[in-house]
């Protein structure tokens, strides 16, 4: 292989952030996100597209940050695990997690978190199936799912915004 | 990952001239959802990507009664199946693009990227195969168009030569009477590669069946449409005989493989069972 990939000047808006980084051509938007600009929230699991611990909101949809390039980007509106809470304020979803302790290695939280926020951004009261539907794409081997559904229920119920 | 370049191709005629140029190792970058899979794990040698996303004939539905429906060969799933006038007009490619991986997945993958991995499992293909889809292609000589079943030739090939891509899938407006659906067999509920799956389209009139296609998936090195099963159909009012006689067509034009998701005769039993409940499902539609 004798191409030769470049670093690439990146415009885009980060948890409502404009934000300008420097990837290397090559790079996805998880590494871009973990390596370049310093946000871990998203976490490489499976890093084919399986188990959704690098999901990020991507112009309004959900999507596997291993599967982006971050060239892919470019003018686009990115969220990420990191923009949830305001400041020390966790946002009630997050609440909702620790309230139904929804969590125990934390791997697949954030992906989880990122999913669920945008389920209920557009369905604010969400059935127990189309909530599991939903999620189908995040992998968690610790808690079972039941308490995950819990959660994401509970904070359907507060009024997530 | 692979040394890959990254480039947006803001034309037609450009991203065909860069495919062009990169030769075997460029790649058209839809939803990515395949190809930066390849990539990283080398099961392809690709050295570049051409992201068609910023040309706007890759990325519009659209529709009108006489023309039919354009899908735009980079238009994700989420688009598709949220599009009022597919779901009110196309309801399997609702059954089928709500199915291919999860939410995550349907946020970017389309129906082009689907049809251009070529995988003998692919669960674009059949509902295309039996909507009567013509894949738009674009490449250094211009436009042709082919019939969506001539499309794949072998697991991971397909009919593009060096410098073509799908632009657009275009479908017929559906006929009065006439109803389809999709559906695949996997031992889970969701996010799952089909052991088997299958489509039918068939319009009633004067309660006989008029017209049929039939597609079987999972089963063979293609996509396949079965022309017998529909034989067995057509001019004939539906009945327990005529479609147990197309579950019969496609389970012997089943020719599959034994592996990890299934054996031989799991999947010729399935393609059966398939075909049974895809042309009863059909044609609820079609009284709908």
């Amino acid at each position: 292989m004798t191409t030769q990939t470049s670093h690439i000047v990146v415009n885009t808006t980060i948890n409502g952030e404009p934000t300008v980084f420097l990837a290397n051509e090559r790079d996805s938007l998880l590494e871009a996100l973990r390596d370049r600009i310093g946000l871990t929230g998203a976490k490489e699991g499976c890093n084919n597209g399986n188990c959704g611990a690098c999901c990020v909101n991507l112009d309004g949809r959900i999507v596997n940050s291993c599967l982006v390039m971050a060239a892919e980007v470019e003018g686009s509106e990115v969220r990420t695990v990191e923009g949830l809470a305001d400041g020390d304020q966790l946002s009630p979803l997050q609440n909702a997690f620790l309230e139904e302790a929804a969590l125990q290695c934390g791997i697949c939280t954030p992906g989880f978190l990122v999913a669920a926020e945008a389920l209920l951004e557009q369905n604010p009261d969400p059935s127990e199936h189309e909530i599991r539907y939903w999620l189908a794409g995040n992998l968690c081997r610790c808690t079972g799912y039941d308490k995950i559904i819990r959660a994401v229920q509970l904070a359907a119920g507060q009024g997530q915004d | 990952m692979q040394a890959v370049k990254y480039v947006r191709a803001a034309s037609v005629d450009e991203a065909s001239r860069l495919l062009q140029e990169g030769g075997e190792g460029a790649r058209v970058l839809a939803g990515g959802t395949d190809v930066i899979v390849q990539a990283r794990e080398r099961t392809r040698e690709i050295d570049l990507f051409v992201d068609i996303k910023q040309i706007a004939e890759t990325m519009s539905i659209a529709y009108d009664a006489a023309d039919g429906l354009s899908i735009g060969a980079a238009a994700p799933c989420h688009e598709i199946y949220g599009n009022e006038t597919v779901r009110e007009l196309y309801p399997s490619l609702v059954d089928s693009t709500s199915l291919i991986g999860g939410t995550a997945i349907q946020g970017r993958a389309s129906l082009g990227g689907n049809l251009c991995n070529s995988s003998p499992a692919a669960d674009g293909i059949p509902t295309l195969i039996v909507l009567e889809a013509t894949v738009e292609i674009a490449g250094p000589n211009g436009r042709r168009s082919v019939a969506v079943e001539d499309f794949c030739t072998a697991p991971g090939r397909n009919v593009l030569e060096s410098g073509e891509f799908v632009v657009s899938l275009k479908f017929p407006t559906p006929a009065a009477g006439s109803g389809a659906r999709f559906l695949r067999f996997i031992p889970r509920n969701e996010m799952d590669i089909a052991v088997t799956n299958a489509a039918t389209q068939v319009r009633i009139e004067n309660g006989s069946v008029s017209w049929a296609r039939v597609s079987i998936g999972a089963v063979a090195p293609i996509p396949l449409l079965v022309a017998d099963a529909a034989a067995a159909l057509v001019g004939q009012p539906l009945s327990d005989e005529t479609i147990a006689a197309a579950a019969a067509a496609s389970r012997a034009a089943a020719s599959p493989i034994d592996d990890m998701r299934g054996s031989i005769r799991q999947r010729r039993h399935l393609a059966g069972v398939l075909t049974e409940r895809t042309i009863r499902q059909a044609a609820e539609r079609a009284a709908a």
